[in-house]
């Protein structure tokens, strides 16, 4: 897979967090800023920056990483806002913007417009803070802070009130005359002159370049016009001097657009002409570009995707049923062949659409491992170390939306374990273990969730270290605390135990982003460390939206679904081969291997099975790294399933994992096999109160 | 109630007044707030679920969403419960979950005005009067108004994953 691809996912994520940024900035009510909001803010950032860094587009990164600095001060009160900072901060924002769109249509952003910002917002932490911002490596490299002594521009002085050269390319005479009627509307014009191929007027405006720019819109063609700062000569009324000022364009240049940005090159008199010129031609190039990669997807939400599901999935019952009544029909009258005929399209399409639809969200986990390479070998690279990077469980397929939603998370828990999990080569070699540090990342369904693990060989958590962090961070935390509460607390907000801050991590924000973005999709995050051996970090996800190849299965008159990847044969058991084993458990010795059985009938009380188990089937199953036998009455068949979250309209069940859907449009549960078990057990133990018995142990189990 | 008299009472305290859906449980009428029904339908296709409580029948298919099915009949003791054309299940919306609750059918919706609301004695061992809103006298009936919220999400209708929610 190609890491182009996963540019459009940055994109849009980045434009959609661009866009939250604006929203949260906007509402921040400066006097007394909301600290969720201030984080919101710049977590948009942090996860700004990390994209672009991974993708490499280092002026997006850097411009981020500098106003990250800012927002992380602002949260922490070391920076107290005032509107104008909010202004500059929004400005920042309009110029990622910018630079985002660049990137996406392939040309480098704007470097006047980036360095100006840079400036500003340094300056910003020079005079608010007092100290030059500890500027990490990448942009420790831009020689801006000291050099420029002039200060800050100010940049949000409205750019209405500068002068403006608007000219106009292959104009003809009459529109001309009709324009300039126009312009002299939106302000004073100072000089006018010029040909056919190219007028120009000189102007003081009132209204900014835009409104200009879609007035002038309703006459002539978006490329015939070309609005930029006048040099500051151009003020004179010398009508000669104009032309002459400007690196003469070409007439005949069509691509030639307003100034992208046009406020900020209104506003900087030094260079207007050219940083106007060059922003032109990227806008023009852009447009052309972005229309081409938007028609090419649609983001929709997942809502939407899961009403279609259903709806197929109905549609398909209310197919079966139909077709019922018709193959009924045709006994009694010999006139409905073309109604069958009709009815056998109707299936055959829909199952296709049911196929179509189906196939929009599921995805597997390659598309999400596929970037770990570079995330890996960039990080590694930056940081000094030695990785090596193995993947497991590429084809475990996932829903779409979580997919897209598990890439964040999984790059900040790459990350993490390799700037702070795994230790330098030399260091690693002094503890004998090989120079190479190895990070594992994979994923399989088990026991009815999706687990992804991060798994590193390296330092392993502290948990002393932990815990006094904790509490210099005043959260409340004990000694008693078990290991794995004492894990989690690196999920609190700003929390970190890196030494310094680098632009890998060590904020302290990419956990608590993590913690949250998992949530978010009903699933949640273990962490199992060992001082010295390293750290496996697994996100349990819910199967709610994943997609299943089961087994069905019959027992007595009730069906259920076995997950295929448990299934390993089915046969029938001999009567020799069962032994009873301390009174009532019994295993069946298959190829000299003794198997506990479980009699589904008996786990799951089902009334009208076979409970002969020389008449039923013997299904042989995996689960959890055990294997048992399952009895069962039938085996129906194979077939793809979705699985339906019981848990959300009801709630967890002893031995089951969730539920779907059959083509009758009953329901069937899909059987856990370790619950299964567990539920047998219990059942044995305690007779009749065996539920109860079952609850509360499932209870320990969820609590520790 | 004449016409007359019941819009002078619509007028004066209409933001007051709720709209209840009335079912009967055998004998017994109930009621429950209107605004929680989504949908009424008919008793067809649930599937079983193993080691729960008699009153929880199981699962069914609402158009792509897994429904659990309660049985008030069972769960209230009643004597006599059949399954059959006339069994109805109401789809309640509560707590942000969708749960059918099957009762032996549906007679009509009624508006009743806060007057008409009469506190709900302190007894009952099968209903407890918390979940109760109240008890709805209409002429010679008496409606059992039910705080359906409460009662679906209570523990000792062990709909509600207490290990997931605690």
């Amino acid at each position: 897979m190609d890491i182009a691809d996963f540019f459009d996912t940055f994109f849009e994520e980045a434009e959609e967090l661009l866009a939250d940024m604006e929203q949260h900035l906007l509402e921040l009510d400066v006097d007394d800023p909301d600290s969720e909001q201030l984080n919101a803010i710049f977590r948009a950032a942090h996860s700004i920056k990390g994209g672009a860094g991974t993708f490499g587009f280092s002026v997006l990164q850097k411009t981020t990483h500098i106003l990250e600095n800012l927002l992380d001060s602002a949260r922490k009160g070391e920076l107290s806002l005032r509107a104008d900072l909010v202004d500059t901060f929004l400005e920042a924002k309009d110029i990622m913007h910018e630079q985002l769109n660049a990137y996406r249509s392939e040309s480098e952003p704007d470097q006047q417009a980036f360095e100006r910002i840079c400036h500003t917002l340094q300056q910003i932490a020079l005079e608010e803070i007092g100290e030059p911002l500890a500027i990490a490596p990448v942009a420790a490299s831009e020689p801006r802070p000291e050099a420029s002594p002039e200060p800050a521009v100010a940049t949000s002085e409205p750019a209405a009130s500068g002068q403006l050269l608007v000219a106009l390319l292959n104009v003809k005479e009459k529109d001309r005359t009709l324009l300039v009627e126009e312009l002299e509307q939106l302000g004073e014009i100072q000089s006018q002159s010029g040909d056919e191929q190219r007028f120009e007027v000189v102007m003081t405006a009132s209204v900014s370049a835009d409104d200009i720019e879609a007035v002038m819109c309703f006459i002539i063609e978006p490329e015939q016009i070309s609005i930029s700062a006048a040099p500051s000569s151009a003020s004179t009324p010398d009508s000669a001097a104009t032309p002459a000022t400007p690196p003469a364009p070409t007439p005949s240049a069509p691509t030639e657009k307003p100034a992208a940005p046009p406020a900020p090159a209104a506003s900087k008199p030094s260079a207007p002409k050219s940083a106007g010129e060059k922003g032109g031609e990227k806008a023009g190039e852009k447009g052309g570009k972005k229309g081409a990669s938007e028609s090419s997807s649609i983001r929709v939400s997942v809502d939407k995707v899961d009403q279609i599901i259903n709806l197929v999935g109905e549609l398909i019952i209310t197919q079966s049923m139909l077709d019922q009544t018709v193959s009924d029909l045709s006994d009694q009258s010999a006139s409905s062949g073309s109604l069958q005929n009709g009815m056998s399209l109707l299936q055959r399409n829909a199952r296709d659409l049911q196929e179509a639809v189906m196939s929009i969200r599921m995805i597997p986990m390659e598309f999400v491992f596929s970037r770990f390479p570079r995330v890996v070998r960039d990080t590694a690279g930056k940081l000094g170390k030695e990785i090596e990077l193995i993947t497991e469980g590429k084809s475990t397929e996932l829903d779409k939306s979580l997919v897209e939603r598990i890439t964040d998370p999984l790059t900040h828990l790459v990350r993490n374990s390799l700037d702070h999990g795994i230790e330098m080569p030399d260091k690693r070699e002094a503890l004998g273990k090989s120079r190479q540090g190895k990070l594992t990342l994979a994923a399989r369904h088990q026991g009815g969730n999706i687990l992804i693990e991060v798994k590193d060989d390296g330092a392993g958590m502290d948990r002393e270290r932990l815990l006094a962090k904790a509490r210099e961070n005043g959260l409340n935390v004990s000694d008693t605390m078990s290991d794995e509460e004492v894990y989690q607390l690196i999920f609190a907000p700003g929390f970190s135990t890196a030494a310094e801050v680098t632009d890998v991590s060590g904020r302290g924000v990419g956990m608590d982003v993590v913690k949250r973005n998992i949530q978010g999709m009903g699933g949640r995050v273990e962490i199992q460390s060992k001082l010295g051996e390293g750290t496996n970090t697994r996100i349990v996800l819910p199967l709610t939206l994943a997609i299943l190849d089961g087994m069905s299965i019959k027992v007595g008159s009730e069906t259920f679904i076995l997950p295929l990847s448990t299934v390993l044969e089915s046969l029938q058991p001999a009567k020799g081969d069962m032994y009873a084993m301390a009174g009532d458990d019994v295993v069946l010795k298959v190829r000299d291997e003794y198997l506990p059985v479980i009699a589904i009938h008996e786990a799951l009380d089902v009334a009208d099975a076979i409970t002969d188990p020389t008449r039923s089937i013997a299904v042989i199953v995996q689960g959890e790294g055990r294997r048992y036998a399952l009895l069962v009455d039938e085996l129906v068949g194979q077939q793809q399933v979705v699985v339906k979250n019981l848990e959300d309209n009801y709630r967890k069940v002893p031995g089951v994992s969730a539920a779907t859907i059959l083509g009758d449009g009953s329901v069937a549960l899909i059987l856990d096999i370790t619950g299964l078990h567990r539920l047998c057990r219990a059942k044995k133990e305690a007779g009749k109160s065996a539920y109860a018995q079952y609850l509360s142990y499932d209870k320990e189990i969820e609590l520790s | 109630m004449t016409q007359a008299n019941s819009d002078a009472v619509l007028s004066a305290a209409e933001a007051d007044n709720s709209e209840f859906l009335v079912f009967s449980l055998g004998e017994e009428e109930y009621a429950i707030d209107i605004l929680k029904v989504q949908e009424i339908r008919g008793y067809e296709n649930v599937t079983r679920i193993a080691n729960a409580p008699d009153f929880i029948k199981g699962v069914t298919n609402l158009r792509g969403v897994i429904v659990p099915i309660v049985d008030l009949r069972i769960k209230f003791h009643l004597d006599n419960v059949e399954y059959g054309g006339q069994t109805v299940v109401i789809v309640v919306n509560v707590a942000d979950r969708v749960v059918g609750i099957v009762v032996d059918g549906v007679s009509d919706v009624m508006t009743l005005t806060p007057d008409q609301i009469k506190p709900a004695p302190e007894f009952g061992v099968t209903l407890s009067s918390d979940f109760l809103s109240g008890l709805g006298s209409l002429e010679d009936r008496m409606l059992v108004l039910v705080d359906i919220d409460k009662l679906l999400t209570s523990e000792e209708m062990a709909l509600v994953d207490t290990t997931r929610h605690a």
